[in-house]
């Protein structure tokens, strides 16, 4: 354990520190969210229907821009060698590196959300509904995203590749997280159903997504 | 202990490397891997501390830990140093301690024996070329393995961090330690030579 939470603990601190990029995924969320007023227009009932998925494609972008960092970097400086030697199980290291990443850049999205809401004319009770979504879907789109992040290194690709591996496995994940958004502010559906699914999908990803990565850190590693 | 290699073949990149090759150390032995550029010998380091897998042939270690891999029981040394720029330096060794499960030893005690101690603080990022092997050697103090493996352990070092180095390999095989370096440069201590390359 103590090796774990060490891992957990050294990936917060470099996301924090300058340069780390947790920051980062805040500010391109918020201005994802400003621009959508200025590109939709000042009509403030259809801000309101859009704002749910706006506020959830801004939060999947942002989850995203920082993900192919997640295994690169460490295999750029040689850590993940160590990290594949080590007697911890490779499994565990990569579930504590993606709850690391979504800690130190998942977690200030949806802190954020209540206020990027303001901006789309989202009453208390939406904002809510949007954050609750977020708060359990948004670690669906981290541990999902490590595979591809896990890919990127293997195959010698970040970026642009780790964004069309990813984007289509977070479909599902966006099509429930802003259903049950929606079924929260206008019904008529109830807003249980798509949130069971949503949170059943972040269930699956945290048993497939550690699993998924390693066997293609250990299959891709040279 | 005894850690040996037979019949190993390693294939990059759809070019053989080596084929062929077998090797065997024991307690408080070193084994120093000698060839020109490109001769096998990082490959034959990565085979070993299972980061290559090899299309034949079979590492094992006698006399350690039966439920470990040889991987779990060695450190590695590589060419890249594993340090986070944005991280001190202490709190990089730290790290790796509390990650490879060392004992709750005094990490500054080890940067301390590596010439390191005036410097716990400052960020790895405005290490010189030589600190940072410096404080890649550190590792290899804070967690014990009987095994290491080491790439060019003594490049970037000047003469009085080679110095230490000795003193730090002459202690891990005193203390029946096995060691296996790709090198270039005499290391040092007493070494038992493989030359790698041009028909070996």
């Amino acid at each position: 354990m103590t090796a774990l939470s060490a891992l957990i603990r050294r990936d917060i601190r470099i996301a924090l520190r300058v340069g780390g990029g947790a920051l980062i995924g805040v500010l391109f969320f918020l201005t994802v969210t400003v621009l959508m007023p200025f590109a939709v227009g000042p009509d403030l009932a259809l801000l309101t229907r859009l704002g749910p998925a706006i506020l959830w494609l801004g939060a999947l972008l942002a989850s995203l821009l920082t993900l192919d960092r997640l295994f690169m970097a460490d295999h750029e400086d040689g850590s993940l060698d160590l990290i594949v030697m080590s007697r911890t199980p490779l499994e565990l290291a990569c579930a504590a590196k993606a709850l690391a990443h979504w800690l130190a850049a998942g977690l200030p999205l949806i802190v954020a959300t209540p206020v990027l809401g303001l901006l789309l004319n989202l009453d208390g009770t939406a904002t809510l509904a949007v954050a609750l979504t977020l708060l359990a879907g948004t670690p669906a789109l981290t541990f999902t995203g490590m595979i591809g992040a896990a890919l990127a290194v293997t195959l010698h690709r970040g970026g642009l590749l780790l964004a069309v591996l990813v984007l289509p496995l977070s479909i599902p994940v966006l099509i429930f997280g802003v259903a049950a958004s929606q079924a929260a502010i206008m019904g008529p559906l109830s807003f249980g159903t798509p949130f069971s699914i949503l949170c059943a999908l972040s269930l699956v990803s945290f048993v497939v997504g550690p699993f998924a990565a390693a066997a293609s850190l250990r299959h891709g590693l040279d | 202990m005894r850690l040996s290699g037979q019949n190993l073949r390693c294939v990059r990149g759809g070019r053989e490397v080596f084929s062929g090759l077998g090797f065997a150390a024991s307690s408080g032995e070193a084994l120093a891997i000698t060839g020109p550029n490109g001769s096998g010998k990082t490959s034959l380091l990565r085979v070993i501390a299972g980061l290559l897998v090899p299309s034949d042939g079979s590492i094992t270690l006698d006399g350690g830990e039966a439920e470990l891999t040889v991987a779990e029981q060695a450190h590695y040394l590589g060419h890249r140093d594993a340090l986070k720029p944005g991280l001190s330096v202490l709190e990089n060794l730290s790290f790796w301690r509390d990650f490879l499960g060392g004992e709750s030893d005094d990490a500054g005690r080890c940067l301390a024996s590596v010439g390191l101690d005036h410097a716990t603080h400052l960020p790895a990022a405005y290490l010189s070329a030589g600190q940072r092997r410096r404080l890649s050697i550190a590792r290899l103090l804070v967690a014990r393995r009987p095994v290491w493996l080491l790439d060019e352990p003594t490049s970037a070092l000047d003469t009085k961090g080679q110095d230490l180095f000795v003193t730090l390999m002459r202690d891990h095989l005193a203390g029946g330690g096995i060691l296996i370096a790709a090198t270039h440069t005499p290391l040092g201590i007493d070494v038992r030579e493989m030359r790698m390359g041009a028909g070996s």
